[in-house]
């Protein structure tokens, strides 16, 4: 495709304090071309987009849109001139229908019927089911989406902007997802498509340009490029993929069994009968769509949430009643997903953040009283042996990039030597040699003989660091299989809680009775 | 272009300076409003911050008072904070300040005449307690039914107002004042009196009990988990809640703590420097904890020295009503200030200005 480019980028350049996010980005989008803007957290994917969106300015160098010069004050000068964005993080109402979430994006709301008509009509046209009436808080992340797309859609963009779509969706959602999006590029809109997923950009987008820190790095046509090749123009370096050796798994030492939680706000999801057997040495892959009750397991695992005393055994303890600390005190160690705010406070130091869960099994603190000088130690030697990049350990946990203070808080769980890991997420949103870091951590644990359940949404993580795997969906956990006799497809199945599925386990266990 | 800019960490320079400069913009603003008065703001300042510790006549009356008005302000802000950094919002320790002066007063009146010397640490129990007793109806009601601890906290003390007028009239009442309303003074009954230590100074036990209570609340605050887990929660009540922290049972601590310090507080002044419960026996220091609590950073040394100043605008303001006429709701008004500007320029330990241009597109 050549001829005059839809929207051309030149000589962009963005600084923040301390920060050059964008150096001198320069590409162009044709009209209907799916084109990828490739890279890893940091390297300024986002601020680049936010630019084109008109949410953020450029300190110099300018862009043209249809041949015409280009400088959104704000983003509704740039949905009006034709550019349209859905956002990473979703901002719907729950608690309001699809409709009138949609209404509250326009400018001129057309009256409800019309609206819901028109919803309908767009979302059968390219291939979205989305009832208008529906409330969103009843929605899947995927179904969430969809409205957001179709907001989208309705304003009849010339550009899509898609920032990390996938990273919500089960295997056959992004199938669905990438036929509209191929539909639409046919009818000629164009789609900036933002992600650090090689192998979807491959099988997505017509070209791609990849960013690394805050620089354009290489242009190239990734149908015609390897993933391995993309990736290192990506890290700037190839990553050794993480490995152990063959695990020989021991006894079971954490069982649950029977686990129902309630949830804690009327929009998130119970746990029903949730039984899990950990053994020595092994990682359980915990697979799932986010808000599938990810977050709740995580509590009722940590003692965050008490449940019934027998419902979690641990070496054949009953320990459900006990709190988080009494766990740590036993060997259950967590790390949430949720690294600001929940596995270490924002404003608090490293050292402080230190105490926050190895005040029991460091001995950090004499009746009472805290050992100031031994949790600095602690917090200095998560920093060195977890390589987190640092001044030093007085800095607050919010000034660390998030690779870095995931890096530190999954170390201080580590070093603590736990004989059962559960941790939620450990790689979101962090960088690609820092998460390669962090499994190789993980494989290492479980080699030790620690048991590590790993609860992540990225199927290629937990096929890659798990030895057994198990979806969580609705609150309901699926049979465990051993990973590596399982199929992208099967997951996708697994993962949406087909119910054939089901009845095959069933089958599966009385064949083994 | 002025812009606010998120900075990286909390400025340790701006956090102490603050507070500095929120005295000084009070002063400047302060200064106009009593130039609008018809007032020379040079001399209201001079006479509202100066005199009182330094003028050549008034200030070996004005001095003492300092420490009798610094001292419960101390005592009771210490409390609060402990509250404030967990977040709970004990907004009615001037109730809990009524109480403790209540159960106080009660403990000592019981046994009249008795002489025997456990009659005043008996007291001070006692007034300490009253204070916790009163804060745990808005603890209680907190942890069991959600209710808002502010609303309740605040309420509470206009019922403690209500009780301390049928205690200066009703229960409490001197049986030898004629009928007055108001108890028996008990500063001048050796075994309830709180005296003053060291003549001259305004020294009494209250505030012995103050500067104790700074230092502890230090020690807890940078040296024991217990500090740790109340900043914990006040900045991230669901890490705090991951570290083991139980919201309830921090609840049920803080607002009691504050209770009985407040209570303490008034105890010591119904003993002292007041003498006897009386209708009016409350005159705020309960709500300026507050604003002393705030404009001493929450921290312990900071309050010490806010409670200082606070008390310090108190008497020089009293001072400024009696030679330059100045309304005492100016006054007062004045005091506000002081709260208003440090809460506007706390933006600049957390955010820096950005002098810029529009950016160029």
């Amino acid at each position: 495709m050549t001829g005059d480019p839809l929207l051309s980028i030149n000589n962009i350049t963005k600084a923040y304090p301390g920060v050059v996010a964008n150096s001198d980005v320069s590409f162009q989008i044709q009209p209907g071309e799916v084109h990828a803007l490739l890279g890893e957290n940091g390297a300024g994917k986002s601020t680049l987009v936010k630019m084109i969106y008109g949410l953020v300015r450029p300190d110099s160098g300018s862009m043209t849109f249809r041949g015409e010069a280009y400088a959104p004050p704000e983003p509704r000068v740039a949905r009006s001139t034709g550019v349209a964005m859905v956002f990473q993080h979703f901002s719907l109402f729950e608690a309001l229908n699809v409709a009138e979430n949609i209404a509250l994006g326009m400018e001129n709301p057309p009256p409800q019927r019309d609206l819901a008509k028109r919803i309908r009509e767009v979302s059968e046209a390219y291939g979205l089911p989305l009832d208008p009436d529906r409330l969103v808080g009843d929605l899947s992340a995927g179904e969430r989406q969809r409205v957001e797309i179709i907001r989208c859609l309705l304003q009849d963009p010339k550009l899509l902007i898609m920032d990390e779509p996938t990273s919500v969706l089960t295997p056959q959602e992004v199938e669905i997802l990438f036929h509209t999006l191929r539909k639409l590029a046919a009818e000629g809109t164009s789609i900036l498509y933002i992600s650090h997923k090689l192998e979807e950009i491959r099988a997505l987008c017509d070209e791609a340009t990849i960013l690394r820190l805050g620089k354009v790095v290489g242009n190239c046509t990734p149908r015609d490029t390897s993933a391995a090749e993309m990736a290192e123009l990506m890290v700037g370096k190839s990553l050794a993929t993480p490995a152990r050796d063959n695990a020989e798994l021991g006894e079971v030492i954490l069982k649950v069994a029977g686990l129902s939680v309630e949830p804690s706000n009327p929009f998130g999801t119970p746990l029903r009968h949730v039984g899990i057997e950990l053994r020595a040495g092994e990682v359980l892959g915990i697979g799932g769509v986010a808000g599938n009750g990810q977050d709740e397991l995580l509590a009722a695992l940590s003692g965050e949430v008490t449940t019934p005393p027998g419902t979690i055994t641990l070496n054949k303890t009953p320990i459900g009643d006990k709190g988080p600390n009494e766990r740590r005190e036993m060997g259950i160690l967590c790390a949430p997903e949720e690294r600001l705010g929940h596995a270490a406070a924002p404003d608090m130091s490293l050292v402080e953040n230190a105490l926050l869960t190895a005040r029991q099994r460091k001995n950090l603190a004499d009746s009472g009283f805290v050992n100031w000088g031994a949790t600095r130690a602690y917090a200095e030697k998560v920093i060195a042996d977890f390589d987190v990049r640092t001044p030093g350990p007085d800095n607050v946990a919010r000034s660390l990039s998030g690779g870095n203070l995931q890096k530190f808080v999954i170390g201080r769980e580590i070093l603590q030597d736990p004989t059962v890991l559960v941790v939620n997420q450990p790689t979101w949103g962090v960088d690609a040699s820092a998460a390669a870091d962090i499994r190789q951590a993980i494989l290492d644990l479980a080699q030790k003989g620690a048991g590590v359940i790993v609860i992540s949404q990225d199927l290629d993580e937990l096929l890659e660091v798990s030895d057994n795997f198990a979806a969580l969906n609705e609150g309901r956990l699926s049979n465990v299989r051993t990973t590596r006799d399982l199929t992208m497809e099967t997951i996708g199945l697994m993962l949406g809680g087909a119910h054939d599925m089901h009845d095959l386990d069933e089958e599966a266990i009385h064949a083994e009775a | 272009m002025l812009r606010l800019e998120k900075r990286p960490a909390p400025s340790r320079a701006w956090t102490a300076a603050t507070p500095v400069l929120a005295v000084v913009l009070t002063m400047i603003a302060g200064g106009i409003m009593f130039a609008l008065l018809g007032k020379n703001p040079f001399e209201a300042i001079r006479i509202i911050f100066w005199d009182p510790l330094f003028h050549e006549s008034f200030a070996a009356y004005s001095r003492p008072q300092l420490l009798v008005k610094a001292g419960p302000l101390i005592l009771i802000a210490i409390g609060l904070a402990l509250g404030f950094r967990a977040g709970v919002w004990n907004i009615g320790a001037e109730g809990q300040y009524i109480m403790g002066a209540i159960a106080g007063a009660s403990f000592g009146l019981a046994f009249y005449p008795s002489e025997s010397p456990l009659i005043f640490p008996g007291m001070i129990i006692a007034g300490a307690l009253g204070g916790w007793a009163w804060s745990m109806i808005p603890a209680i009601l907190k942890t069991r039914f959600r209710t808002n601890e502010i609303l309740v906290s605040l309420l509470l003390v206009y019922v403690a107002e209500k009780f301390l007028a049928s205690a200066a009239t009703g229960f409490l009442r001197n049986p030898e004042g004629h009928g007055f309303p108001g108890s028996r003074n008990l500063s001048r009954i050796e075994s309830m009196n709180n005296p003053e230590l060291i003549s001259g100074t305004g020294m009494h036990w209250g505030i012995v009990a103050a500067f104790i209570a700074v230092i502890t609340a230090y020690v807890l605050l940078n040296k024991h988990v217990l500090g740790y887990q109340i900043k914990l929660a006040g900045q991230a009540p669901r890490a705090a809640r991951f570290a083991g922290v139980n919201p309830n049972r921090l609840i049920v601590l803080c607002l009691g703590m504050s209770g009985a310090l407040a209570g303490l507080a008034g105890l010591f002044e119904v003993s002292g420097p007041a003498g006897q419960i009386s209708i009016d026996f409350n005159v705020g220091y309960g709500f300026t904890a507050i604003i002393v609590a705030f404009l001493g950073r929450l921290h312990p040394i900071g309050i010490l020295l806010a409670g200082l100043l606070m008390a310090l605008t108190y008497i020089g303001g009293e001072l400024a009503q009696l030679m330059l006429q100045i309304p005492a709701p100016a006054i007062q008004a004045f005091q506000g200030m002081l709260l208003f500007f440090l809460l506007a320029v706390d933006v600049l330990s957390t955010y820096r200005i950005r002098f810029k241009k529009e950016g160029v597109a």
